[in-house]
């Protein structure tokens, strides 16, 4: 596995685990409570993207639907609000996931942001028809929050693979 | 990768994605509707929050840290300040309080003696707002106690200045409150002023507003709206709002009344839950046609008598009068409700067909089957 299909620089594979556990630590990151802020970024859907892109195989669907009921569940939220616009995401990330990996991580950014401006406009469309309030222009600030997040996000999560294959005693990063 | 002469994982796909898609949507819409429309799913929202809750308090607990620390050194002189502030409170409060246990009193006797049902019974559980939940389409905030601790859903939730909401979902260990200035969130009031009763709605944007009221009605600026208690959940009385502005539009045929709430509902953090320690009334069946309300008339009557068996009791047998069982009253009040021949009506919406029932001219003119 490369880092993009640019670089010649080799990956170590992927630990599910690691992943399950950055989704969970996403799950964590969004239930902080910050009352009436709406510009918080939506790190589930960041880290879910994240790993459609890299792994569209192994992460998909099955797991937005799953975390967008959670996240349901956890926001207060109407049951299947999340889940919804977390499928779509995770369909637009694991259909473009070939032709993403392409990209620098910094352009990656560009392309992210229409995919998260696509979830943000889903929850209000099915929100808006469940007779809800408009919440505000600010209500989309968060696609923007959550798209400047992808190249640190990018590196984090490819951390673990970066490392190298032989230990060196002397070089333990 | 490949391991012996399996299929290589490379070819291994699965369902394509649109079929997957399809799949999942429609279980998540189905979803959706099956929670705004039928609400059948409140089982599930149980199950899933023994997963999400822990996550929450992982979440909030660092944060909460975190924000004390940041007060905790600012916090001497402002600490000095309320401790002095809420001692001239205490002052001021010890002294109505022992005015108010007299009024209490004395309310009691005259209550019996009017043969007025007691005033309703409340039992209140303090708790704390955990934090405010982030869907940004409603206003709702998590208490920190649940069923475990005999919270009930539909209970109001007041702080020390009135009321700020009302809890809709209740959980083991947690609960939610959907909050006066929710969309959604509806409360039968009365205008304290002019005792006009009213629905308040929220309006989303941290106000209130005063719906269905008549351009020409007696509401102006400044009038405090209180709980009417009409609906059998609230207690009646609570201090909900203060009128802010009143639009009479004479194109309209309501007045447009934007009100402001007297609780600070958007920032409390100690509230008390208030809830019933007697069941709430239960309402006469609604009835579509008048021949089946007539029919129904000995069947409402029998549960009515079920429901609250002391003025019935003393309804169905006024000549018995002292002698009726009545186990809230003293041999006072007993004593003086035996001459009283049609007794006041405590709840009017569950005992008019028990009173109309009883009184001559109302028997005349009904022609319903003596009920029993």
């Amino acid at each position: 596995m490369l880092p993009n299909h640019r670089s010649s620089r080799l990956l170590l594979p992927v630990r599910m685990g690691f992943v399950w556990f950055s989704l969970l630590v996403a799950l964590v990151l969004s239930c902080i409570p910050v009352g009436r802020v709406q510009a918080m970024p939506d790190f589930v859907a960041l880290v879910l993207a994240f790993w459609c892109i890299r792994e569209p195989h192994r992460i998909g669907m099955g797991a937005g639907f799953c975390l967008g009921l959670l996240v349901d569940v956890a926001h207060g939220s109407v049951m299947g609000q999340h889940a919804t616009a977390y499928i779509l995401l995770a369909w637009a990330a694991q259909a473009n996931s070939r032709r993403l990996l392409w990209f620098s991580p910094s352009t990656q950014t560009l392309h992210m942001v229409p995919l998260f401006l696509m979830v943000q406009v889903v929850m209000l469309v099915l929100r808006m028809l469940a007779g809800g309030r408009f919440p505000g222009w600010e209500y989309f600030f968060t696609c923007f929050t959550t798209a400047v997040l992808w190249l640190p996000a990018y590196y984090l999560l490819l951390l673990p693979q970066m490392r190298p294959i032989d230990r060196d005693e002397n070089r333990p990063l | 990768m490949v391991t012996g002469h399996q299929t290589p994982p490379f070819f291994k796909r699965g369902l394509p994605l649109p079929a997957r898609a399809t799949i999942f949507l429609s279980i998540s819409l189905s979803l959706l509707v099956a929670d705004l429309r039928l609400n059948y799913l409140e089982t599930l929202r149980q199950a899933l929050t023994v997963l999400s809750y822990p996550l929450q308090i992982a979440a909030a607990t660092p944060a909460e840290f975190v924000s004390n620390t940041a007060t905790y050194f600012s916090g001497l002189a402002s600490l000095k300040r309320e401790n002095q502030r809420l001692q001239a409170q205490q002052l001021a409060m010890a002294e109505k309080l022992l005015f108010a246990e007299q009024l209490q009193q004395e309310n009691a006797t005259l209550r019996g003696l009017l043969k007025v049902n007691r005033a309703i019974g409340l039992r209140t559980i303090a708790a704390e707002i955990v934090f405010s939940a982030r869907d940004p389409f409603s206003r709702k905030v998590i208490l920190d106690k649940g069923s475990m601790q005999d919270i009930e859903p539909g209970s109001p939730v007041v702080d020390p200045q009135g009321l700020i909401g009302q809890v809709t979902r209740v959980f083991p260990l947690h609960a939610e409150v959907t909050l006066l200035s929710d969309k959604e969130q509806a409360i039968p009031v009365i205008v304290e002023r002019s005792g006009l009763r009213a629905v308040m709605f929220g309006s989303g944007n941290g106000l209130l507003e005063l719906k269905f009221l008549a351009a020409n009605a007696e509401v102006k600026p400044g009038d405090r709206i209180l709980t009417s208690g009409l609906d059998g959940l609230f207690a009646p009385g609570l201090p909900v709002a203060t009128v802010l502005k009143v639009t009479r539009d004479s194109a309209e045929s309501f007045a447009r009344i934007l009100c402001k709430p007297i609780a600070s509902v958007e920032r409390s953090g100690a509230v008390l839950v208030l809830s019933r320690t007697d069941p709430a009334p239960q309402r006469p069946a609604d009835d579509r046609d008048e021949a089946s309300r007539r029919a129904s008339a000995g069947r409402i009557r029998n549960r009515v008598s079920q429901a609250f068996p002391e003025p019935v009791a003393a309804d169905s047998a006024p000549a018995a009068g002292a002698s009726a069982p009545q186990p809230a009253t003293t041999a006072l009040q007993a004593a003086a409700s035996a001459p009283t021949p049609a007794p006041l009506a405590s709840a009017p919406v569950v005992s008019a067909p028990v009173a109309a029932q009883s009184t001559p001219r109302a028997a005349a003119s009904n022609p319903a089957p003596k009920g029993d």
